[in-house]
């Protein structure tokens, strides 16, 4: 009996967006659930972990089991899944306020831990759900938040440079107005064997109407991309503009993994103890 | 009343400390003599004492050893064995001494201390250098030992069997040139001070601390999968824990900090592998969060946080019972959870498999205590018993169209969908939800939500185990983890005398037994709640819940002194017919 295969639209819950319209996001999750399709992925073997922010409710939306978990935290979670669970195909997905502020720590050690699993940022450079603050992706000279108003006055994060220094073997960056782009390169991640990140630019309408503009920012990397050269990787990502979408650095690196065996018994532990 | 338990007549006990500065082999030599005693058949426990310092540092054994189980130092020392005197000041407070007690030294370490010889020790003096020195390698601590054998009055075989057994990874060399220190000092004045008597059947013992207990118990429980970060007094139990879990088809991994460990085990259990972290208060603290995510998306997680003294870094390597509070009400919002105590090493074991059990079949958050005195100190105790316990997660095995995961069932415990199950898909998540576990903020869901955490737990029935209760009468010792081993011994020593009490270990803090303790209480003329901390935490817990009566006293002494026997004895004021 052949089973029908499942269409990108079998991937998606039903259940209603809280997005405003127009957010980049709903193009996240339609790509991601077109990568899942193109990639016959069954639906309960795949696990969307998430942590708090508008992006982070992108688990609920699609039909796969999930976690939707606390600030900054999903790819904590998401590494206790995968190695209790390797069977599963784990994905991590968050904002970059969730990502890159609170979560920070967690990001250096999902990528030298190199675990198999995806983690995406939507990055709008702004902390939507708590209505416009500045995250550690925007720029210093932003003044549009009450909490902050002269701006940040400190240099943006730039987060392909800290996944490449902290180990990641698999980095590109992506664009919510590009989703065919988009979705190639969320099915090349989630394929690469160990910790997979893809830094989307999705703009916030809301906060950020100016990220408009990224329309006529994005370019594609060059045609020689991507390296497995971590030097050449590193010269890319820092001379570019930040808005060059692609796969920058493609690296296997051994995956990580828990490892055990089934060679003893309580009984014969507990030996141990016996005087 | 007399304020003391002379230590002669209490179970026939008794009690060593060995002092010694960095490398000197303080532990090593008090361990040997733990086990020695057992292979005589007695029971025993050895408490550690350390500076601060990472090597090198000063270090006490403490040993006491009984034909009883012995689950707490007594008032008194009535043996102190000095391997020198530096640093001493900093135990002197550890190690009370009495007109009775013996002080073994070596004249070549210089006079005994004024402050040490102030109650009126007799001194016996045995040259452990001058011993040690004429055998190539020779170690003092060896000498010391056989010196302090005799007036134990353990016999020479015993020693040799169980420095044999201790030292042996060392190679032959070194356990040879052991055994012959250790009969020069045994040989060397073989006055006793005391003889003990020996149980008559010699029974299985185990030689355990409470961190390999509650590693065991967690294992014994169906722990497949720790998550942790290293922290003082709990990493013992995750280094044991971690090669054993692996060789059990399971694992332990490193987190990066205690938020990611949390959440780690939330991510496991999410998955179905029953799942468990240990941590001391710092690391709690951060834990909180994460404690609240997986009791709202009702993830099972065991935490075992072995107390330390505090608040914040507080004293890192002594003990305290003081995050009661923490574990009570640690978490924003309503929040019903489950509080666990162990009530002795040997409790360990047991607490911990049906902390980790509860929290599997109630999908549940289980917190258990455990604390440095415990969780340190090492045990020769009899086997603890095999305990089958029919409590496991509530697994759907084939989720229908129907299926809600958030289900509100007659004991609202709902079945767990396990990814990799067809049809049984859900989000997990920490915000309110309805019983599909779709998030909602509507009034009608979270308060249904709420009931369902909460009567899971409060209607639950956790059977005789909640506490453990010796003894009856009008007055009656209330206490809860290693305070218990203490208040047990006073318990015990009222009775031996001809008095009445009532001893109550609450095993089970959170869901609290209110009308089963309020019963137990009800008759008490007087009540004392014997805590190791400043404020009285479970005082006034108890207070808050109604269930004490309205005499009720607190009796809370903070770490890092251990609660002695006399300390209770003064609290009871011989009011204790």
């Amino acid at each position: 009996m052949t089973v029908p295969a499942l269409k990108a639209k079998d991937y998606k819950s039903g259940i209603k967006a809280v997005w405003c319209p127009g957010c980049g996001h709903f193009a996240v999750l339609s790509a991601l659930t077109k990568a899942m399709a193109h990639l016959e992925l069954v639906k309960e073997d795949v696990a969307v972990v998430s942590g708090i922010g508008c992006s982070s409710r992108l688990p609920a939306y699609i039909d796969t089991y999930g976690f939707h978990g606390v600030h900054g935290r999903a790819l904590a979670a998401a590494s206790g899944l995968k190695a209790a669970r390797p069977d599963l195909t784990v994905i991590a997905a968050g904002g970059d306020g969730d990502g890159f502020s609170i979560g920070g720590n967690h990001f250096l050690h999902a990528c030298r831990r190199n675990m198999d699993m995806t983690y995406i940022v939507m990055d709008n450079e702004v902390y939507g759900m708590t209505k416009g603050q500045a995250s550690p992706t925007t720029l210093p000279d932003w003044c549009n938040s009450k909490m902050t108003p002269h701006g940040t006055g400190i240099p943006s994060f730039n987060p392909a440079a800290i996944a490449l220094a902290a180990g990641a073997g698999f980095i590109a960056r992506g664009y919510s107005g590009e989703p065919s782009e988009l979705t190639r390169l969320l099915v090349e991640a989630i394929e690469h064997p160990g910790f997979a990140f893809v830094q989307v630019l999705s703009g916030c309408v809301t906060y950020r109407p100016d990220q408009k503009r990224w329309k006529e920012e994005v370019h594609p990397l060059g045609s020689d991309l991507p390296t497995d050269d971590p030097v050449k990787a590193a010269q890319i990502i820092v001379a570019d503009d930040g808005k060059a979408t692609g796969v920058i650095y493609a690296k296997r690196f051994p995956v990580w993994q828990p490892e055990n065996r089934t060679d003893s018994d309580l009984h014969t532990i507990e030996q141990e103890f016996q005087l | 009343m007399n304020d003391k338990i002379p230590s002669e007549t209490l179970s026939s006990s008794f009690s060593v400390a060995v002092t010694g500065s960095g490398g000197s082999g303080a532990v090593t030599t008090g361990r040997i003599l733990l086990e020695a005693a057992a292979e005589c058949g007695f029971q025993g426990l050895m408490t550690r004492s350390a500076g601060p310092q990472i090597r090198g540092g000063e270090s006490a054994a403490m040993i006491r050893f009984s034909a009883d189980p012995v689950e707490c130092m007594g008032d008194e020392y009535d043996l102190l064995v000095g391997l020198d005197w530096l640093n001493i000041e900093r135990f002197a407070d550890e190690i009370p001494l009495s007109g009775k007690s013996l002080i073994l030294t070596d004249p070549a370490a210089g006079e005994v201390p004024a402050l040490l010889r102030s109650n009126g020790a007799e001194v016996r003096e045995v040259p452990f250098k001058k011993f040690a020195s004429s055998l190539p390698g020779g170690r003092l601590n060896m000498v010391a030992l056989g010196a302090a054998a005799v007036v134990c009055g353990l016999p020479l075989e015993a020693m040799e069997s169980s420095v044999q057994r201790i030292l042996k990874r060392k190679g032959k060399e070194v356990v040879e040139t052991a055994l012959q220190a250790l009969r020069m000092g045994y040989n060397h004045d073989r006055r006793p001070r005391i003889s003990l008597q020996a149980p008559e059947t010699k029974p299985r013992y185990w030689s355990i601390t409470g961190n390999q207990a509650c590693g065991l118990g967690a294992l014994r429980g169906g722990v497949r999968f720790v998550a942790a970060y290293p922290i003082t007094p709990a990493s013992e139990m995750l280094e044991w824990m971690s090669p054993r879990l692996e060789r059990l088809g399971g694992s332990l991994l490193q987190a990066e900090d205690e938020l990611a460990s949390i959440n780690m085990i939330i991510g496991a259990s999410f998955g179905g592998v029953p799942s468990l972290t240990a941590t001391s208060g710092p690391g709690l603290s951060l834990m909180v969060e994460g404690l609240g995510l997986a009791l709202v998306s009702e993830t099972p997680v065991t935490v075992v946080n072995v107390m330390r003294g505090g608040p914040s870094t507080g004293i890192p390597t002594k003990s305290e019972q003081s995050d009661l509070n923490i574990a009570l009400y640690g978490m924003h919002g309503d929040a019903p959870h489950l509080v666990l105590a162990p009530t002795s090493i040997r409790d360990c074991v047991f607490t911990t498999q049906w902390a980790v059990q509860l929290a599997e079949h109630l999908q549940a958050v289980s917190l258990v205590l455990s604390d440095q005195s415990l969780g340190q100190s090492q045990a020769v105790i009899e086997v603890p018993p095999e305990r089958e316990l029919a409590l496991q997660r509530k697994v759907e095995p084939a989720p229908g169209e129907e299926y809600q995961r958030y289900a509100i069932t007659s004991d609202n415990i709902s079945t767990m969908s396990l990814p990799g199950t067809a049809g049984g898909m859900y989000t997990a998540d920490g915000l309110e939800h309805n019983s599909h576990g779709t998030p909602s903020s509507m009034a009608v869901d979270h308060r249904a939500q709420l009931a369902k955490r909460l009567h899971k737990l409060e209607d639950f029935d956790f059977g005789d185990d909640w506490a453990e209760v010796e003894g009856e009468g009008p007055h009656c010792l209330v206490t809860w983890g290693s305070s218990a081993g203490v208040v047990r011994e006073v318990g015990n020593w009222i009775r031996a005398q001809g008095g009445a009490i009532r001893v109550v270990v609450l095993r089970l803090l959170m869901p609290l037994q209110r009308e089963k303790l309020k019963a137990l209480l009800a008759d008490a003329s007087k009540a004392i709640v014997v805590e190791q901390n400043h404020g009285g935490q479970l005082f006034h817990y108890l207070r808050a819940e109604g269930v004490l009566p309205e005499s009720a006293e607190s009796l809370a002494q903070p770490g890092p002194l251990p609660l002695r026997p006399g300390r209770i004895l003064r609290a009871l004021g011989g009011d204790t017919a």
